[in-house]
């Protein structure tokens, strides 16, 4: 055990490390990762081949930064110049057109490239990161299971002392001769009835409390969905931004499903599945092929002809999370003014084959990540009306490793989330 | 003179039993605890063992049911997604409402497809964002049950194209078409097209509630036959001589916002317009008025005569009355003081009494500043005798073909038999309504039209002043234009929409033109300058002439008028404008007959200045019925007593009595009052010199809502709920109110120091945003419009008239009606009350599980699923503004059966799958057995802010818009972040120190809404200092 323990604290030392490797990259591409994901991810991926050339080292196979610059901002002008690497380029990707970029500033395209190189290659990712989260994992398994043992013995121990105890009071008794009871076997003992019942009630309260509060929650739901539509694929291997396809989770309260022409927006030309071999839960191997097939089923697309939208039918998707009538929730609260990942709700869901529900959406998990989750207090000139918190910020008042967590401004208020 | 006393019931003027004992209770009924205390516990309904039983029961059943297995639900995206949707943000589009000549430009708030909402058009130069009830409600209209969803002949179903056959193969003889006033250039266009096609065909046009006899006068004097504009902004003086401006005449929610205008004061150099009526029942213009004088009808005549000759300085001659003389008398000088500011404007329909008034005005200097003839308003054009003379051509035979839309002359002609004899005369008989009403029953062919939410269009509300109308939804059922079937019948090949694009590019400059056009909603086009018109004074002296032969009334005289919801039948099968209170009566669900205190007196035997009297009229919603006879007909109703109506006159609401076809809500509502109007000369009276009334032994309940919410003002010295001055007192003393507060709180640290030292609890700090409401009791006109919104936006029920009977109405925002002199005519102020998220809110410490609490940003929180329905916070309300869901109004129990027997047709009929289309999917839809309040449309609270978050910048008020504010003609509601110093609330609240004020202040509940006190422009110096002696000896 005590061999296991240390390994795990050094997987958890590397995992810090790592993340923190993380910081303080991210701390430069931050602007990087949003203009990204606004202008280039449509098309490209840091390591993957899009409809255009995977962005991960870009710049050192460009003769020099100022030809990739105009090359960005305008690459139909640049290739009239007649740079060779230029016209390879568009040549290779079937001479489409990159769109032009006439407003993004030097310092914008460098953020942009700063960002790329900060995304670490999928195929050669430190795997250290992983299996220090499953060892983290596997150490509070260990000490449940240990403060289980531990209350074992102490209460078998506090019954064998008890025993005792009455047989040396009995001994005792019979030493000064005082009249001695009849012993009273212990399930009969008022005592040891007392005790246990208060036990079973205080166990059974809590595990009927606790289960009632679990009805209508479904953690783990994972239905089969009408197609074999992998995030893992797409927005793990592929790397396809998130918002790409779920174009409201900046905009709105729905994150809204891709309708059937976003997906026919790259499946006209990824007409077959080349991949890795793909899973489902059950184990069996999945047909990407096939499920694209499925796909043009609903979009009313044959192969090799021009595809008419009008054709389509939407897909019957199997909704996963569902929050009850009573609850607000909006994305765009989430991922546009509060910046939160959508991992941190959904899971990792670059490695989901079929989508399952990773959080219980129960009120004591909204809550508790509302109690510690920082608002953008100083990033986002909304906040600028708390003139007290900032003032109280700047003297120290207010500890600013801590910050203005979304409970400071009220966020834990029935009225944010219930009306 | 003593210090002004508000009452609001008679039984607070009498401070009778009922009244003390009522204002201790929260609730209107006794609790339904124990049935009979005398009885054992045992023996009750509900023994402790069957609480047992059932207890054990519903706890198992609530577990098996929550173990079921959850259900699947689909998430289902687009084919093809619109670029511009996105699914959970409502997007805005510019259409108009249309409804009888009646044109309001509005935003239509559509959600995921559907209009759930409707805002005014701020870019409109009419209404300036303004609306009203009815614009309100009309969004409910487009998911009424009753609508009809496909053509029909002889009532049965069949499609357009067989219609078109069978009308194509019937068509013929003399054609008519009968619509309601039409102020759309293009669709006046397409009849054009259709008259030209069928030579001898004609269109006739018929309000139900016209406005003859000034189109005709107009054209005796001024050679218009139109109606002018109106600028009451510009007027000092207003005299009206019983038009009601802000309910129901011409344009109210234009008139609202220029009375307003003229209403806002300015503390720091105070001054206002001055109002006098003149009328027979009590009207919502009239309650606002600054000075009233009740008159008999038949004396209209006489009085506009009299204010001729009293603005020519000729003095007041023939009338008798010595108030109404010094009234004219009074309203003369005003006149004349304010020449070229000075408006009068008459809700007669007697062409005498219009033709003088345009002789006042033009006396007065009203053309070309208050009056425009250079822009006519077009919302009525009808001319009753164009009608009659269609009657009486259809009962000749030769009519052949009869086109009707909009009209509903079977209901509402005052001689409907004759009509439907005609009619019944006519060989084709076509209806474009969208119900099967009283005229739509009675034709071979009935083609619906559209709901304007799902039609194109344009109107015309004044000359040059365009609006347009787009879909906001595909028609959700088998319905046509009805300009789709002129156009072809009349042989065009193009439909409606081409024909409309067309007509516009050309005149827009092209597509682009009409595209802007569109998104605005309004383009005014060739406005023409300010025009004083060519007044013409050769009628006046007949006129003036008609005075000594004119009728005089009889013993007791009849008064037909519009509710301000209902109008003229429209709103009828709307539940939510049968469930506004009327606004003058406080009455939901009916019409009555509204008599005076005076002639209750002598008809029902009811003195209500006998608390006993009073109370056995005022608590028992039975009420006395009248039998009302003019000439042979009659009709028997519940009798109203309304202080404000004079002695010798009666009224009656029209708009009721409609056939259950045309909704559930109008179904047995109310009896028809149009058949006691009566043709005279070219226009229709809805006044009757010759009533007789006969108190039979029936009662009939009323749903009265008045004395519903009553509240108790015992607990500090303010005896006033309501503050309100006179102008001259203003002036004289402009910190009375601001004194007395502080006075009435120096035991606990005065004005200043109130929040700290009233209190033992602390003060709490609000960082960033605290939300403050402030109301201007002095522009607020009580229309309505408010309340309906705050329906609209909020998913507040409808409970149907036998829960209102029992004090159950749901409604989060109501409108209190003050009264305050004398009782016979007293003076009237309305108080919008909602909840006032008091910042130390007595019903938060009372709730034993904290469902309701308090939000750093400043509001009271109601969390319904928390709520277990104790109903305590309701009991601690000091406001009573709390709404308990005594029964499952929204179908939201799992168990169906809940409702049957309990609720009535109409709340089922709202929860009709088709009529839940328009809640606001942002708000929960709440349950039985829970507490619900305003919430300071919390909703837009969050969506303005997370707008401002969204583009990184701090909040400003238009991001935030309450629905009550957004809804309110006359801007009297102004809301925003009470902390920010530029925000238009801060500014409202400084700018008005004096006549700032909190309702029930002194008991330290600290309110987050603000009233401006009520100045009326009048002379009236009340004696404060003796008074205030007076009290302090009496507490000494």
């Amino acid at each position: 055990m005590i061999l296991s323990r240390s390994i795990a604290k050094a997987s958890i030392a590397a995992f810090l490390f790592s993340v923190s490797i993380c910081f303080s990259v991210a701390a430069n591409a931050q602007d990087g990762k949003a203009l990204f994901s606004a202008n280039c991810a449509s098309c490209h991926a840091p390591h993957k081949k899009l409809t255009g050339p995977a962005l991960a080292g870009v710049e050192a196979r460009w003769s020099s930064k100022e030809n990739l610059y105009s090359w960005i901002r305008n690459s139909a002008a640049f290739l009239k110049t007649g740079d060779a690497y230029a016209n390879n380029l568009f040549n290779e990707y079937n001479k489409v057109a990159m769109n032009a970029f006439p407003t993004l500033k030097d310092a914008e395209i460098d953020a942009i490239l700063a960002y790329v190189n900060s995304v670490p290659d999928p195929s050669k990712a430190p795997v250290g990161a992983g299996e220090g989260a499953a060892a983290a994992a596997n150490v509070e398994a260990d000490n449940s299971l240990l403060f289980g043992i531990l209350t074992l013995i102490l209460a078998v121990v506090a019954l064998i002392m008890l025993q005792v105890n009455s047989n040396l009071k009995k001994l005792a008794d019979d030493k000064t001769g005082q009249p001695a009871l009849e012993p009273i076997p212990f399930w009969r003992n008022k005592a040891y009835i007392a005790m246990v019942t208060v036990v079973l009630f205080v166990v059974g309260g809590y595990l009927t409390t606790k289960g009632a509060m679990a009805y209508g929650r479904s953690q783990d739901y994972q239905p089969e969905q009408p197609i074999y539509y992998s995030h893992a694929v797409h927005a793990g291997t592929n790397q396809i931004n998130c918002q790409y396809c779920h174009t409201g989770a900046a905009q709105g309260k729905q994150a809204t499903i891709p309708s059937v022409n976003v997906c026919m927006n790259c499946h006209q030309a990824i007409n077959e599945y080349k991949g890795e071999k793909m899973y489902n839960e059950a184990g069996e191997e999945v047909d990407g092929t096939a499920e694209i097939k499925k796909l043009y089923k609903y979009a009313g697309f044959e192969e090799g002809k021009p595809w008419d939208p009008s054709k389509a039918k939407p897909i019957e998707w199997v909704r996963i999370h569902n929050l009850p009538d009573h609850v607000y929730f909006n994305h765009a609260q989430h991922v546009k003014a509060g910046q939160v990942a959508c991992q941190t709700c959904h899971g990792e869901i670059q490695k989901m084959g079929e989508v399952k529900q990773f959080s219980d959406l129960s009120m004591g998990w909204c809550v508790n990540c509302h109690r510690e989750t920082k608002v953008q207090f100083k990033d986002n000139g909304f906040y600028s009306i708390y003139e007290k918190y900032h003032a109280d910020l700047k003297s120290g008042k207010i500890d600013s490793t801590k910050g203005i967590t979304v409970e400071k401004i009220g966020g834990t208020e029935c009225q944010k989330c219930h009306y | 003179m003593e210090q002004k006393k508000h009452w609001q019931s008679f039984g607070e003027l009498n401070q009778s039993a009922a009244f003390n004992k009522d204002v201790k209770d929260e609730f209107n009924e006794e609790l339904p605890m124990v049935e009979d205390e005398s009885k054992s516990f045992l023996e009750a309904k509900a023994p402790r063992r069957d609480f047992l039983k059932y207890l054990g029961f519903s706890t198992a059943a609530a577990a098996a049911a929550a173990s079921c297995e959850m259900p699947v639900k689909k998430a289902i995206p687009f084919a093809n997604k619109p670029e511009d949707v996105v699914p959970g943000i409502s997007k805005y589009y510019a259409t108009t409402y249309v409804q009888d000549g009646d044109t309001v430009s509005i935003l239509a708030k559509v959600r995921d497809g559907r209009p759930i909402k409707i805002e005014g058009n701020d870019l409109c130069p009419i209404t300036k964002g303004g609306t009203s009830a009815r614009v309100q409600a009309s969004v409910l209209d487009l998911y009424d049950t009753s609508r009809l969803r496909f053509p029909t002949i002889d009532g049965k179903e069949v499609t357009f194209e067989a219609a078109d056959k069978a009308i194509a193969a019937q068509m013929g003889g003399n054609m008519v078409i009968l619509t309601s006033t039409i102020n759309s250039p293009s669709t006046k266009a397409v009849i054009a097209q259709f008259l030209a096609k069928y030579p001898g065909s004609k269109h006739v046009t018929y309000d139900a509630v016209s406005y003859s006899a000034m189109l005709l006068a107009n054209e005796a004097t001024y050679g218009v036959r139109g109606i002018p504009s109106y600028h009451f902004e510009n007027a000092k003086a207003i005299v009206s001589l019983g038009a009601d401006f802000l309910g129901t005449w011409l344009n109210p929610v234009e008139f609202s916002k220029q009375y307003a205008t003229g209403k806002k004061l300015d503390e720091k150099n105070p001054s206002m317009s001055k109002h006098i009526h003149f009328e027979s029942v009590a009207s919502l213009t009239g309650s606002n008025a600054d000075e009233k004088y009740l008159h008999r009808p038949s004396e209209t005549l006489a009085i506009a005569a009299a204010l001729l000759s009293a603005v020519n300085g000729t003095g007041v001659a023939g009338i008798t009355d010595a108030k109404l003389k010094a009234g004219i008398e009074a309203a003369a000088k005003a006149l004349n003081a304010h020449k070229g500011a000075a408006l009068v404007v008459a809700g007669s329909n007697d062409v005498n009494v219009q033709i003088i008034v345009n002789a006042i005005n033009n006396a007065v200097g009203a053309g070309g500043n208050t009056i425009n003839w250079g822009v006519l308003l077009n919302t009525r054009a009808g001319v009753d005798a164009d009608f009659a003379q269609l009657v009486a051509d259809m009962n000749a035979g030769s009519v052949g073909t009869l086109l009707i839309h909009g009209a509903n002359p079977a209901y509402s002609w005052f001689a409907a038999d004759q009509f439907k004899a005609g009619l019944a005369k006519v060989k084709t008989t076509v209806s474009f309504a969208g119900k099967v009403d009283e005229t739509a029953e009675l034709c071979k062919f009935v083609l619906p039209d559209n709901h304007f939410l799902e039609s194109w269009g344009d109107a015309e509300a004044k000359t040059g002043h365009f609006s347009f109308i787009q879909p906001t939804i595909y028609p959700l059922f088998k319905t046509r234009q009805w300009q789709d079937s002129l156009l072809k019948w009349s042989g065009a090949t193009e439909d409606y929409l081409a024909y409309l694009k067309n007509f516009w590019s050309a005149k827009l400059g092209g597509v682009n033109g009409w595209d802007k056009a569109l998104q605005d909603g309004v383009v005014a086009l060739g406005e023409s300058a300010k025009s004083a018109g060519s007044f013409n004074g050769a009628a006046v002296a007949g006129a003036l002439a008609a005075v000594s032969s004119a009728k005089k009334g009889g013993k007791v005289e009849l008064v037909l008028y519009e509710k301000v919801g209902i109008g003229a039948g429209q709103g009828a099968s709307n539940p939510w404008l049968q469930e506004l209170p009327d606004p003058v009566t406080r009455a939901t669900w009916d019409n009555y007959l509204i008599v005076s205190p005076a002639m209750a007196k002598s008809l029902l035997n009811i003195d209500i200045s006998n608390g006993g009297q009073a109370d056995a009229y005022e608590v028992n919603p039975p009420k006395k019925v009248v039998k009302v006879t003019v000439g042979q007909k009659s009709i028997e109703l519940p009798a109203l007593i309304i202080p404000g109506t004079h002695p010798e006159t009666v009224g009656i609401a029209v708009g009721y009595g409609r056939s259950e076809k045309v909704g559930k809500s109008a179904a047995g509502v109310g009896k028809n009052a149009f058949a006691l109007a009566s043709l005279s000369g070219a226009s229709v009276q809805f006044v009757n010199g010759e009533v007789s009334l006969t108190l039979t032994e029936e009662t009939y309940p009323v749903a009265l809502t008045q004395t519903h919410s009553r509240y108790d003002t015992e607990q500090g010295n303010r005896t006033e709920v309501v503050k309100e001055l006179s102008l001259a007192a203003y002036k004289h003393h402009p910190t009375e109110i601001r004194e007395e507060r502080d006075k009435e709180l120096k035991p606990w640290g005065g004005l200043e120091k109130f929040e700290s030292q009233g209190t033992l609890y602390p003060v709490f700090e609000r960082p960033g945003i605290k939300w403050g409401m402030s109301v201007d009791l002095n522009t607020c006109t009580g229309c309505g419009a408010c309340v309906v919104a705050c329906n609209a936006e909020n998913n507040v029920s409808v409970v149907g008239k036998p829960e209102v009977l029992r004090g159950h109405e749901m409604h989060w925002l109501r409108i209190d009606r003050y009264y305050s002199g004398d009782l016979e005519n007293p003076n009237v102020v309305f108080q919008p009350l909602m909840c006032q998220h008091c910042d130390n809110a007595p019903c938060e410490n009372v709730c034993p599980v904290a469902a309701t609490n308090h939000s750093s940003e400043g509001l009271n929180q109601m969390t319904y699923n928390r709520c277990i329905g104790t109903r305590y916070c309701a009991n601690n309300c000091p406001y009573k503004v709390r709404r308990f869901n005594w029964a499952d109004y929204t179908g939201s129990d799992s168990f169906g059966d809940n409702q049957k027997g309990v609720v009535n047709d109409v709340v089922l009929d709202m929860n009709d799958d088709l009529t839940r289309m328009v809640l606001n999917p942002d708000v929960t839809v709440r349950a039985r057995g829970v507490i619900e309040k305003c919430s300071f449309c919390v909703q837009r609270l969050q969506e303005g802010k997370l707008k401002a978050k969204k583009d990184s910048r701090p909040l400003s008020d238009s991001d935030v818009k309450v629905a009550c504010q957004q809804a309110c003609p006359t801007n009297a509601i102004t809301f925003g972040n009470a902390n920010s110093k530029e925000s238009a609330i801060t500014i409202a609240r400084q700018e008005n120190p004096n006549r700032q004020f909190y309702v029930l202040e002194q008991l330290h509940v600290l309110p987050g809404v603000t009233y401006l006190a009520k100045v009326r422009n009048t002379d009236d110096m009340p004696h404060h200092e003796g008074a205030e002696a007076k009290t302090e000896k009496a507490h000494g």
